[in-house]
């Protein structure tokens, strides 16, 4: 596990250090790139983000990543922002996104407080990534944007509605949550998409 | 279901912390790493440090604190205190902080606010506001309470609201310190007229007010700095007490 080469995607949107440091800590040296042929040549790719859609969607296309990341074959694990990207299209700003999952991003409605921010249970959990991780056990989430239930929902949350707190589809994972920031269930799903 | 979070907040001077704790079974009380991950490991659902050093030239320790802090922890943290540029900002998301609190400069700039929101996202700036009830009417201060405004508290957190805060760290200067609990009967005001998490803060004493301000006061979030470091409560007893209240805890 620890002699992969496991490649963060560097595109300017996010908190790319704090997945940096949770691979760090498993004993990981991960590799930080915006180049191509690193990419291509990863063990496992990771997709984070933080911020605003449209401005995360230029900045994929001025490095030309909206084009190779959905052309990948190697397990790639898209993170909050990431996941809503892997998504066909985006309430936020409108905007058009990679078509890994041929789902809509929507925006929450003003019933309860946005953001959904904060400790949430993960519930109808699928699949290897969460292996492991008992129903019901808690994972840090900040996001205004939600990504319907569908077939490719792996785990569920529930706020304001139910919602894909993951996705898989092929060899594209997702989280809505941080990993990186959940405590040891994030730990233990990270070691799982690790070891897939 | 979505929990309530409880936050112990760290003062750090130096890039250590100070006043206040008493930890006898870590090595070292000041060392803010260690004390940082023994909450993480307790159930802290999230920390904040607040720098309270002086000058310009010793911001660079706090930037490395927030990196050793970083690599160490796997919850989120706040950093604030001292933060008044874009710049101040990414520098210290970029050492892994997850979100900046800011609280004068946002009264001084408030622009500020939509600066940070549209860079960096709303999900990682929250608003301290600190405020006190005199003669009819919350005010704002500054400084650390030091300095009245003449702002009223409503008007000002509207405003950061519409200018993009994701959250707001509300402390009441009447109740903080007297451990006679949280000032309820405001926060649950403010947390009904905006649509973003409100964090209580200041008046902590016993289990019972921490139930009492997600209850009554209709908080998201409680912080308290001395019933923590000097375990006057500890947070699995707080947590499982709130569980019991039927309050949705993470535990």
């Amino acid at each position: 596990m620890k002699d992969q080469k496991i490649v963060i995607i560097d595109y300017d949107a996010g908190n790319i250090q704090s997945v940096k440091y949770a691979l760090e800590r498993l004993g990981i040296t991960p590799i930080v790139s915006k180049e191509e042929e690193v990419i291509r040549n990863a063990d496992k790719v990771i997709f984070p983000g933080v911020g605003e859609a449209a401005w995360a969607m230029n900045s994929l296309r001025k490095n030309g990543l909206d084009l190779l990341i959905p052309q990948l074959t190697q397990p790639v694990l898209g993170i909050c922002l990431g996941m809503q990207l892997m998504c066909e299209s985006s309430e936020e700003s409108n905007t058009k996104g990679l078509g890994i999952f041929p789902l809509e991003v929507k925006r929450f409605t003003n019933e309860r407080k946005v953001p959904h921010m904060g400790w949430n249970q993960l519930e109808k959990l699928n699949g290897a990534l969460f292996k492991g991780v008992v129903a019901m056990e808690f994972a840090y989430f900040v996001h205004s944007y939600y990504v319907p239930v569908s077939e490719d929902t792996l785990a569920s949350c529930n706020y304001i509605l139910d919602f894909s707190a993951s996705l898989q589809k092929n060899n594209f994972y997702a989280c809505q949550f941080h990993p990186e920031k959940s405590g040891a269930v994030g730990v233990q799903i990270l070691k799982n998409f690790i070891n897939l | 279901m979505l929990s309530k979070r409880i936050i112990p907040c760290l003062d750090v001077k130096d890039g250590r912390t100070v006043k206040g704790v008493n930890f006898v079974d870590l090595r070292d009380a000041g060392d803010a790493v260690e004390l940082a991950a023994y909450y993480a490991e307790q159930g802290a659902d999230e920390l904040v440090f607040l720098d309270i050093t002086a000058t310009h030239e010793k911001r660079k320790t706090l930037v490395e604190l927030v990196q050793k802090v970083a690599k160490e922890l796997n919850i989120p943290f706040t950093v604030g205190g001292g933060i008044s540029t874009p710049e101040d900002v990414g520098v210290l998301l970029n050492a892994g902080a997850d979100k900046v609190s800011i609280n004068s400069s946002a009264v001084r700039n408030p622009n500020l606010i939509s600066e940070l929101a549209s860079r960096f996202g709303s999900q990682c700036v929250v608003v301290a506001v600190d405020a006190r009830f005199a003669a009819g009417k919350w005010e704002v201060y500054l400084n650390g309470g030091r300095l009245a405004t003449g702002i009223d508290l409503f008007d000002w957190i509207l405003e950061a609201e519409r200018l993009g805060a994701g959250e707001i760290l509300f402390t009441s200067m009447n109740h903080d310190g007297t451990k006679n609990g949280f000032a309820n009967e405001t926060l649950a005001k403010l947390s009904e007229m905006v649509n973003i998490p409100i964090i209580a803060s200041g008046g902590a004493g016993n289990r019972e007010h921490f139930a009492d301000t997600f209850i009554e006061g209709k908080a998201d979030a409680a912080l308290a700095a001395s019933v923590f470091h000097f375990k006057e409560i500890e947070i699995p007893s707080l947590k499982n007490y709130l569980k019991s209240k039927n309050i949705p805890v993470r535990i």
